[in-house]
């Protein structure tokens, strides 16, 4: 081949390439979604990844997209891997997303600082870093509808109720069972914290990664140890695990408490033992909501999901819902907001500052009764929103209590420390240039 | 620092006499694992044994047999035919890795063989997740007639429990270590094995056939796979995530030797208990987690003594 052949072939696709792109530009929004269907963590982030798919296919499906504006949804697998989930960043960065979800605070973390160059907002819902939620500091990253230090207060204030006031667990022993990496760590300041003004003892029982499925010795520490409690931040097939190393044990399985990441199948595996444990969560469970009969009419019976059927409806299928009801809200927001059909990533950062879904919404989105009602604002990107306290019956999980609100007079002079601590330790790390809509 | 040495020398050993129950607990949970790790390590051992290649792939072995075992089950297949089909397409996999990975690699340097593994590891992964998808899955225990159930033992002031799917894991594992090592050490097959893993030409010139032999190793490798996938899964469910604990064995063939099937066995007991009794008594010390890297110091404290490992050939280069 001669290289004015070459050359002219170069310019042909160079002019094709430039003429598909307005293209994609002009008509649509993009929207990447991290997920991880592949590895040891699959088994939490498949089903989040098929609600994540699922509810915004059926937006593009039912209304033709949002605002008359189709989504391009593409789906980058991370495998739960922090270096995969940057190169998934750099691959989809200049395909103009409107925002990212990294769902892993590993991926997170390294993401918070290209945020704002890139212009990119980051939506880590319910994970990352707890501090993020101060706009002021972080305006490109969301982290609603409660953090990791959020989570934590709610558990040792539903516990303290047990014990009959957060006065009686002076003397008592939390055992906390966490991943070890960034994402089961990211509590612990606040766990310690709270241990010395509350007066109860902290023990630590790591699993490494590669450990997951062999958690026998955290479980043997445990009986040495005796905690009057047990916390778990756990990911993927360590939840499984580690119910049924309790049951093995005959560790009290109503004392064996989580954050809100585990799942139906993760209860199961502990068989009938694991009747009575507890965890967190801000959503309903179950597909009787419009909305979600919308996604199988026009997404499943249609053969376009990769969910089984029997899988939709559960706990973090639903999770993944309310993940993209975020994003799809955040573009609807910033297209009232610009005017725009065709939203940008900076765009999509102000509309989810102006997220406001109340119960009119919800209704409105055929999800009345879904979750509690969330507003996001210019300084406050979480919302910090209580939770409710589930438990497992041998079938299903059935809630079982009123909404329980953070321990927000503790949490929140830590959360700001620790903001500002970030801003400071990031030399150079940008003061808020960008300004806040009236509304937020 | 006075009292640093107490809680690093003293202090443990207190408690090991103060709670003997416990102490016999960490001792059990030592063993189970350390039977499970040995199996484990034996895969390796035998691939390694007939063609000097440290089998990678020998991990993902454990999750795709015991995936195949499951999957056939939910499709509709009966248990048992299911765990037989199991086993038959552990030898379909080692004819199609004879046929097409080691057969057109013989006499490459074993790096290339070595490499080829880490290929094959990667294919059966993807393979895997194509077929089976990345959800974690439940060990179809009942099905099996594995026991479940715990016995508990009032003993020493405390109670020491012991879980009947334990004892059975530990019981399986020890007869199918013991099934091969007699099969490998005392068989025709088992002496064209260490014929062919001290030189494959050798073995050929005298006749022996290195693809059959390879076939019956893979297959056999595949066996214990099978059984260490049952096992561990009925422990804690069937997913990838197992392939790492596969990984495991590592430590256990450093310290056993590559070529020996007692050093795997006696390996996987010593890092089994080690690591366990390791991570309850010291462990707090740092705040726990050493299990992880617990096993790998074991392993090269052993190798500052006996470098070929405890049971493994000692080489003896002439210069």
């Amino acid at each position: 081949m001669s290289f004015r052949k070459l050359g002219l072939g170069l310019a042909a696709a160079t002019m094709l390439a430039g003429m598909a792109l307005p293209a994609f530009a002009q008509d649509s929004v993009y929207v990447p979604l991290f997920t991880y269907r592949t590895g040891p963590f699959a088994g939490s982030g498949t089903p989040i990844a098929d609600g994540m798919h699922d509810y915004l296919r059926m937006l593009n499906e039912r209304d033709g997209g949002i605002g008359g504006v189709k989504l391009v949804l593409e789906e980058c697998e991370t495998g739960y891997d922090t270096k995969k989930g940057v190169e998934c960043y750099e691959a989809v960065k200049g395909k103009n997303p409107v925002v990212v979800n990294p769902w892993s605070t590993g991926i997170t973390l390294p993401l918070i600082p290209r945020a704002s160059v890139d212009k990119i907002p980051i939506l880590s819902m319910a994970y990352g870093l707890s501090a993020s939620a101060r706009g002021d500091i972080f305006p490109w990253v969301f982290n609603p509808p409660a953090t990791y230090w959020d989570g934590m207060s709610m558990l040792i204030k539903y516990i303290g109720e047990k014990e009959g006031g957060l006065d009686k667990l002076k003397g008592k022993k939390i055992g906390f069972l966490h991943l070890d990496a960034s994402f089961g760590k990211e509590p612990i300041p606040l766990l310690q914290e709270l241990s010395k003004e509350l007066g109860f003892e902290v023990a630590l029982y790591p699993v490494a990664a590669q450990d997951m499925q062999n958690q026998s010795s955290q479980w043997l520490s445990a009986r040495r140890d005796r905690p009057d409690y047990m916390i778990m931040w756990g990911w993927g097939s360590m939840n499984g695990a580690a119910v049924k190393e309790a049951v093995r044990s005959g560790y009290p399985i109503d004392k064996f408490y989580s954050v809100w990441w585990p799942g139906e199948d993760d209860a199961r595996a502990g068989g009938a033992g694991a009747k009575g444990f507890k965890m967190l969560n801000w959503h309903a469970v179950g597909a009787n909501f419009p909305a979600i009969q919308d996604i199988q009419k026009h997404v499943v019976d249609k053969g376009l999901s990769k969910a089984p059927k029997d899988k939709v409806g559960e706990l973090l299928y639903n999770r993944g819902i309310y993940n993209s009801l975020l994003i799809a809200e955040g573009i609807a927001q910033a297209q009232k907001l610009t005017g725009k059909k065709v939203v940008t990533g900076e765009d999509v950062r102000r509309g989810m500052e102006n997220i406001k879904l109340d119960p009119a919404r919800l209704k409105a989105l055929g999800l009345e009764g879904f979750t509690d009602q969330l507003v996001l604002s210019c300084a406050d990107h979480n919302g910090h929103r209580a939770a409710f306290m589930q438990e497992w019956d041998g079938t299903k999980w059935v809630k079982i209590s009123n909404p329980i609100e953070p321990m927000t007079d503790r949490v929140k002079g830590q959360l700001d420390a620790a903001a500002k601590d970030y801003a400071e330790k990031n030399a150079g790390w940008p003061k808020r240039s960008e300004a806040c809509d009236k509304a937020s | 620092m006075i009292d640093m040495l107490f809680k690093v020398f003293i202090e443990p050993f207190l408690f090991m006499v103060e709670a003997p129950d416990l102490l016999i607990q960490t001792l059990w949970e030592g063993l189970v694992s350390g039977v499970l790790y040995a199996l484990i390590a034996l895969g390796f051992v035998l691939i390694f044994k007939a063609s000097g290649v440290f089998n990678f792939a020998q991990g993902i072995m454990v999750v795709f047999a015991a995936l195949i075992l499951v999957g056939l089950y939910e499709k509709g297949v009966p248990a048992f035919l299911a765990l037989i089909l199991a086993a038959l397409a552990m030898l379909v996999l080692a004819m199609v890795v004879e046929r097409v990975v080691l057969r057109p690699l013989v006499n490459q340097p074993d790096i290339i063989l070595f490499m080829a593994t880490f290929g094959l590891t990667y294919f059966l992964i993807g393979f895997g997740e194509l077929i089976f998808g990345g959800s974690p899955r439940e060990m179809i225990t009942d099905q099996l007639f594995l026991p479940q159930g715990t016995t508990e033992i009032d003993a020493f002031g405390g109670s020491i429990r012991f879980q009947h799917l334990d004892i059975a894991a530990a019981i399986i594992a020890s007869i199918m270590i013991g099934l091969l090592a007699v099969f490998f050490s005392k068989t025709r097959i088992g002496r064209a094995l260490r014929a062919v893993a001290d030189s494959h030409k050798a073995a050929l010139s005298v006749g022996i056939s290195l693809n059959q032999i390879w076939v019956i190793v893979w297959f056999a490798a595949g066996i214990v796979a099978l059984v260490a996938g049952i096992m561990w899964g009925a422990r804690s469910g069937v997913s990838f995530s197992l392939q790492i604990i596969a990984l495991k064995a590592l430590p256990v063939l450093i310290l056993g030797g590559f070529t020996s099937i007692p050093g795997a066995i006696i390996g996987g007991l010593i890092i089994g208990i080690g690591e366990k009794i390791g991570e309850f008594y010291w462990g707090p010390l740092v705040g726990g987690g050493v299990e992880t890297w617990l096993a790998y110091v074991i392993a090269l404290l052993f190798l500052l003594y006996r470098p070929q490992g405890l049971f493994g050939e000692k080489i003896i280069e002439r210069i």
